[in-house]
């Protein structure tokens, strides 16, 4: 993108101000997400930088891992308002349990009909694809709404089972998306191969077809997880306190008591987040690279 | 060919079976097959998500349960004559007295909630006159005239307004939801008029919606263009590193994003600080950014952006960089060039982009909850309300249905101009 030397002074200026606007955006988009991390450290009960956070030498006290300590249910200050309890961890391990098995079953239901998705003689393939990306593209809201109504008249609300169930049909459309993607490379004749050599077809998938498109598979249900895990709508109207979720306590710690206990669970998520970035991203590469295409 | 084989003798497979048939059976089988490896699924969504959204459209007009605690009631009342008497008669009279002496008290209940909708009062009503029913049944008073009885336990019994309330929720199909919805009522002959000033909410709210989503499409539309640009013509490695950018804040949780917009935003958070620091405001003249309508449209412009830059970057990304030296090459200006041969070609981008944000926006829940304060507020916030707080369910779900009216015909036009399977992710 290095600008041709016979650029004109109007149009160097122009270039110069178009990749300072761009800059500018680039920050736009990181700047909260970085901007949290420092205030999670902060040893101060507000959500901002304190005067001694700012000043040079660093001062030691205005530092502190005080809420990291809060946010793992270690109590030791009994002389501050901020509620501390064991709320957050339990909010973990719920979230955590619910994500692991919505996208247990997600990642299966969706492999298996793309599978079906991607054979050519797929019958009514375009009414079928829009029902199953459905969940993807009607509001939250909505589906939340209707879910209430409907999970209430079954007695699913306010029960695991009933989370388990709406976060599977929240996340497998992006199973579906990422596996019928990576299947549009795959080689057919690597099946017949394998059934003319006297595969059974349950043998032929898991020798054959699954480990080319397992890197599909990984991140189809990556996404799959990160939906179940980040879902709060869903959660605040079916869930009770029993099943607690992170984003459910997040969404009561903003609206109640805004203390920086919320901040340092952020700054976990956005590790967690730059954690499953790279893994996805390394995922497609190698992807491309087993089905020959080259980076574009 | 197709007249050659009919006409000649078929062409047979080693077990005597026409090829043609053998050929159609197999692509049955096929069919089958495939069919059966995506039925699971398809069953699953169909019986989680497909019914209870159709439940929610049927709950959206369903008006039967008022319709099975006053089935008496609403009998005798439709025999009314409204021009000859002033007054239902007093077979009207004497039905509701029973009904609601001897009715299901929860059903009752859940009744009056329905018929407060319809004129606010009828709750108290019902309750005073239930109670005063039960003493004379348990009395066992002899009520003459039951008209007359039921005035004398409360005038309101002769007030017609709320005779003429009635009227609505004669039939088990309603479309009073939806009125409701776009803040309009029945009056007393059944015409749709508009609510009373103060109850008129939901239009300024549907028309602000649009106006944010209109606002947020258009500003990533502006912020994402040049950057999609950049990313496109850059060399990879560098654009790879910036492509982090972007895909870091679409994979992180909405609600961190949220909550950080909030740490900046506030009067006393980072950019009303670094502005006060910079000398560019005073101490009391920070600026309030975030709990209105600025803070929802800056909040959600950020979240938003990456699902316009990354559609954008797709198709801008094919375009030949040679397209645009070959127009500078015919004497166009870089200014001509660039509107009369690249911006064309990235319009298949700018619609997907455009319509993906829109789509999303206009369904927003969580962010305007959280920074709109009071005058952020989408429809969104209606829907939740009605769900949780009012439990006007009817009116929550026509609300739900229309917004999924207005997505349908988006992402059918979407549908028509980029695909419904071209959608891409990261």
């Amino acid at each position: 993108m290095a600008l041709p030397s016979y650029t004109k002074p109007g149009e160097r200026i122009f270039y110069y101000f178009y990749v300072f606007f761009c800059g500018v955006v680039f920050f736009f988009l990181m700047a909260p997400l970085v901007a949290i991390i420092p205030i999670s450290f902060s040893s101060s009960p507000f959500f901002l930088f304190t005067e001694g956070m700012m000043s040079w030498p660093p001062d030691p006290d205005a530092w502190s891992f005080r809420w990291y300590r809060y946010m793992v249910g270690i109590c030791e200050d009994k002389n501050l308002t901020t509620p501390c309890g064991d709320k957050w961890m339990r909010g973990t391990v719920n979230s955590f349990y619910v994500g692991t098995i919505s996208t247990l079953i997600a990642t299966t239901l969706g492999t298996i009909a793309a599978l079906g998705l991607s054979k050519p003689h797929m019958p009514f393939k375009g009414l079928i694809m829009s029902i199953l990306i459905s969940p993807m593209i009607v509001p939250l809201i909505i589906t939340a709404a209707g879910m209430f109504f409907f999970y209430a008249k079954v007695n699913l609300v306010y029960t695991f089972t009933g989370i388990i169930l709406a976060h599977v049909a929240l996340s497998t459309p992006f199973v579906v998306i990422t596996v019928t993607a990576t299947l549009v490379g795959y080689d057919t004749n690597m099946t017949r191969a394998a059934q003319s050599l006297g595969a059974r077809p349950m043998k032929t998938f898991f020798k054959v077809t699954m480990p080319l498109i397992l890197p599909g598979i990984i991140s189809g249900a990556l996404f799959a997880f990160i939906t179940s895990f980040d879902e709060v709508v869903i959660v605040m109207f079916m869930a009770s306190i029993e099943q607690l979720t992170i984003p459910k306590q997040m969404w009561a710690g903003i609206r109640q008591e805004i203390s920086p206990v919320i901040l340092c669970m952020a700054t976990c998520l956005v590790v967690l987040s730059i954690f499953l970035l790279t893994t996805v991203e390394m995922l497609r590469r190698r992807s491309e690279n087993l089905r020959g295409i080259a980076h574009r | 060919m197709e007249a050659n084989i009919s006409t000649a003798e078929q062409i047979l497979t080693t077990d005597g079976i026409p090829l043609k048939d053998s050929l159609k059976k197999t692509e049955r089988r096929n069919k089958i097959k495939a069919f059966l490896l995506v039925f699971p699924l398809l069953l699953f969504i169909i019986v989680t998500f497909i019914v209870p959204i159709f439940d929610m459209l049927g709950r959206s007009i369903d008006d039967s349960q008022i319709n099975t605690v006053y089935p008496k009631t609403f009998e005798e009342y439709k025999k009314w004559d409204k021009d000859a008497e002033e007054l239902p008669p007093e077979e009207v009279y004497k039905a509701i007295y029973y009904e609601l002496g001897e009715g299901d008290k929860i059903q009752i209940g859940r009744a009056l909630t329905r018929m407060n909708y319809s004129k606010s009062g009828w709750k108290s009503l019902i309750k005073k006159t239930q109670r005063q029913i039960k003493k004379d049944l348990k009395a066992e008073v002899v009520i003459a005239s039951y008209k007359e009885r039921l005035i004398e336990i409360n005038e309101k019994w002769a007030d017609r307004t709320y005779w003429y309330a009635m009227t609505q929720m004669l039939n088990e199909r309603t479309p009073i939801y939806y009125w409701n919805a776009l803040d309009r009522t029945y009056d007393a002959e059944m015409n749709v008029v508009m609510q009373s000033e103060e109850r008129r909410i939901y239009i300024k709210t549907w028309i602000k919606t649009f106006k944010v989503s209109v606002y947020v499409t258009f500003f990533c539309l502006l912020l994402g263009f040049p950057v999609a640009h950049l990313l496109a013509n850059l060399p990879l490695r560098y654009s790879n590193l910036l492509m982090i950018f972007v895909l870091l804040p679409f994979w992180t949780s909405l609600l961190v994003r949220t909550t950080a917009w909030i740490v900046m935003l506030q009067q006393n958070g980072v950019i009303n600080g670094v502005l006060v620091w910079l000398g560019v405001l005073s101490d009391d003249g920070r600026i309030q950014m975030v709990y209105n309508e600025t803070g929802t449209l800056i909040a959600m412009t950020q979240i938003l952006l990456p699902f316009m830059i990354l559609p954008l970057y797709s198709v801008m990304k094919v375009i030949p960089p040679s397209h645009l030296r070959a127009a500078a090459n015919l004497g166009a200006k870089p200014f001509t060039a660039f509107v009369r041969v690249y911006l064309p070609q990235t319009v298949p981008g700018m619609s997907a982009g455009g319509l993906l944000v829109f789509v999303l926006a206009i369904g927003y829940f969580i962010t305007p909850e959280l920074v709109g304060g009071k005058d952020g507020q989408l429809i969104g916030h209606w829907i939740a309300y009605h769900l949780k707080t009012t439990l006007n369910w009817g009116l929550c779900a026509a609300m739900g249905a229309i917004l999924l009216g207005i997505m349908l015909i988006l992402y059918w036009l979407y549908n028509k101009i980029v695909g419904i399977e071209n959608i891409k992710l990261g």
